[in-house]
């Protein structure tokens, strides 16, 4: 693997990240399994592309694409908590409805970025090369992320949303508005993705209305490889271990690809996120020493 | 001071199903005092502690508690007056949480909750020294997560936590029901304890004819959704078990087959 190669899986693995943190809120915090980040992802791309050809300042593009990815998740939740529908049948339908949103928001399946200011512009010709600029300025970004979310998990207010999905009905008895901490973790679930939406069509060049696919799988594969790894031994841990997770992922597909000797192509890319995270899951079971 | 007022409620009203949980039921139990409900099974005991935690609204009556009318309050809203012990042990906690951060949950009950650390260094002192009052060494263990405890433990934990905050009302569902029996007396000696000290309005739901005539100021007898005894001073020492069971006997028409369920 070329260091330029290396780099880049890194710094595509720091853009999942986001994907990983929020999928980690919904599944792990809420115990809620969202579907919603396959549209999100893409959501996010979109709106920032487009406001970013358009000529609005990258930043503001990429918190409105937060906000709409927010928007996102509430329409999950409320589709679950309000009219009773099951949550992962209530985030397949709002997933199915964005790829329709997505295309309207670009108004054509790809809207490319490679002339236009993104956040990274200022960063480049600074003295480091293109490829490491990417991936600090991103790695600086899921930093903030992980010290953010790790601060609001441990206070008052992010313990509720903990008691929410470890024990509703205690949490209502202390006091909890449970169906408000699962609109406020959807909306901050999705949030996160939609930012690495943003991320990825601004790092990448582009946004695509099929970059979605599978955003879910890859978010899911960086929380288990995390686990399986640091333990869930803590909040900040299990965080890392989310960060790390998605990283080595993205080094464990590029070598899986770039190694000559397997015979794999570009298009093996979704066999062998399949296998990496079927390996993931059994592993920890069978070092356990139990049946899987 | 709580009361219920011609309470009404009625699940699966309309169907095939439908069953009268509490007819007219009316209790008032006043501030400081301790009252043991006991009854048979649909007799509306669980009913009635789900109208005063607002997990059931009665379809007519009035629920008031500490002079704040909370008749159509769902749990959360109310959760300020109402503090609440389980009989299910893992019901009470999160048991994915550590002991301290359920002491933290426990403490905002019913208050808002802001980006505060919810474990500073202050609030860790005063959850140690509550948990070390219990005496059962579970000081050293507060980060351990809760469901790594036995369930006299969780429910020992659950006791403080339910006091933590300031309540109107200490609801127990059968709290020692799931437990050993020398657990049990442990936890009964300690509500006793926590009751009196902290001067608290409780009202705890017994299958247990003993802890109901042991424990408490007051002791009220549910059937078929409605108070068939209420009785409370010297009255109440005079009765024994056996004058319960009689007028358990009674009151249904019939013989109970298992005597050993109601003594226990």
């Amino acid at each position: 693997m070329s260091q330029i190669a290396f780099w880049g899986a890194v710094e595509l693995g720091l853009v999942y990240a986001f994907v990983a943190i929020g999928v980690f809120l919904a599944f792990r915090v809420l115990d809620f399994p969202d579907l919603t980040v396959d549209g999100s992802f893409p959501l996010g791309a979109a709106v920032a592309a487009v406001l970013i050809v358009a000529g609005v300042n990258p930043w503001l593009a990429s918190g409105v694409a937060m906000i709409a990815g927010a928007a996102a998740g509430i329409v999950t939740a409320v589709l679950n908590v309000r009219f009773r529908i099951l949550n992962l049948l209530a985030s397949i339908l709002t997933m199915i409805a964005l790829f329709s949103v997505n295309l309207r928001v670009m108004g054509k399946p790809n809207v490319a970025l490679i002339n236009a200011d993104t956040m990274l512009s200022p960063f480049y010709g600074l003295g480091l090369r293109d490829f490491y600029v990417r991936p600090l300025f991103v790695a600086i970004l899921v930093l903030i992320a992980v010290v953010a979310v790790w601060r609001f998990l441990e206070s008052d207010a992010g313990l509720a949303m903990r008691a929410t999905g470890a024990n509703a009905r205690m949490a209502r008895a202390q006091g909890v508005d449970t169906s408000r901490q699962i609109y406020l973790g959807m909306a901050l679930s999705n949030a996160l993705v939609a930012l690495g939406g943003a991320l990825f069509a601004q790092t990448n060049g582009f946004a695509d209305v099929t970059s979605g696919v599978g955003t879910i799988v890859v978010g899911l594969a960086a929380v288990i490889i995390g686990e399986t790894l640091l333990g869930t031994r803590g909040i900040l841990i299990t965080l890392i271990g989310c960060v790390l997770g998605s990283i080595l992922y993205r080094i464990a597909i590029q070598l899986a690809l770039s190694t000559d000797m397997l015979g794999l192509q570009a298009s093996d890319l979704n066999f062998v996120t399949a296998a990496l995270v079927t390996v993931a899951l059994v592993l920890p079971r069978l070092r356990r020493g139990g049946a899987a | 001071m709580i009361k219920l007022d011609s309470i009404q409620v009625v699940f699966g009203k309309g169907t095939p199903l439908q069953k009268q949980a509490l007819n007219g039921i009316s209790l008032t139990i006043e501030e400081g005092s301790f009252v043991t409900v006991i009854g048979s099974n649909g007799a509306g005991k669980s009913t009635v502690l789900g109208v005063l935690a607002g997990d059931v609204l009665p379809s007519a009556g009035q629920v008031t508690i500490g002079h704040i009318d909370v008749t159509r309050k769902g749990t959360a809203a109310r959760a300020g007056l109402v503090a609440r012990v389980f009989q299910d042990p893992l019901a009470g906690s999160c048991g994915a949480l550590s002991i301290e951060e359920n002491l933290a949950l426990a403490a905002r009950r019913g208050e808002s909750r802001g980006l505060t650390p919810a474990l500073g260094p202050k609030r860790r002192a005063h959850f140690r020294e509550r948990i070390a009052e219990l005496n059962l060494g579970l000081e050293s263990r507060m980060k351990d997560r809760m469901d790594l405890l036995s369930g006299g433990q969780r429910q020992a934990v659950s006791l403080v936590m339910a006091t933590l905050a300031g309540s109107e009302v200490l609801l127990l569902d059968e709290h020692t029901a799931a437990l050993d029996p020398g657990m049990a007396e442990f936890i009964m000696n300690l509500t006793q304890k926590i009751v009196s000290e902290r001067k608290l309005t409780a009202l705890m739901v017994t299958h247990s004819m003993r802890q109901a005539l042991d424990f408490g100021h007051r002791t009220v007898m549910l059937h078929a959704g409605e108070v068939v005894l209420d009785v409370a001073g010297d009255s109440r020492k005079s009765l024994g078990v056996e004058d319960l069971i009689a007028m358990f006997r009674r009151i249904r028409g019939q013989t109970l087959d298992d005597d050993a369920l109601l003594i226990g």
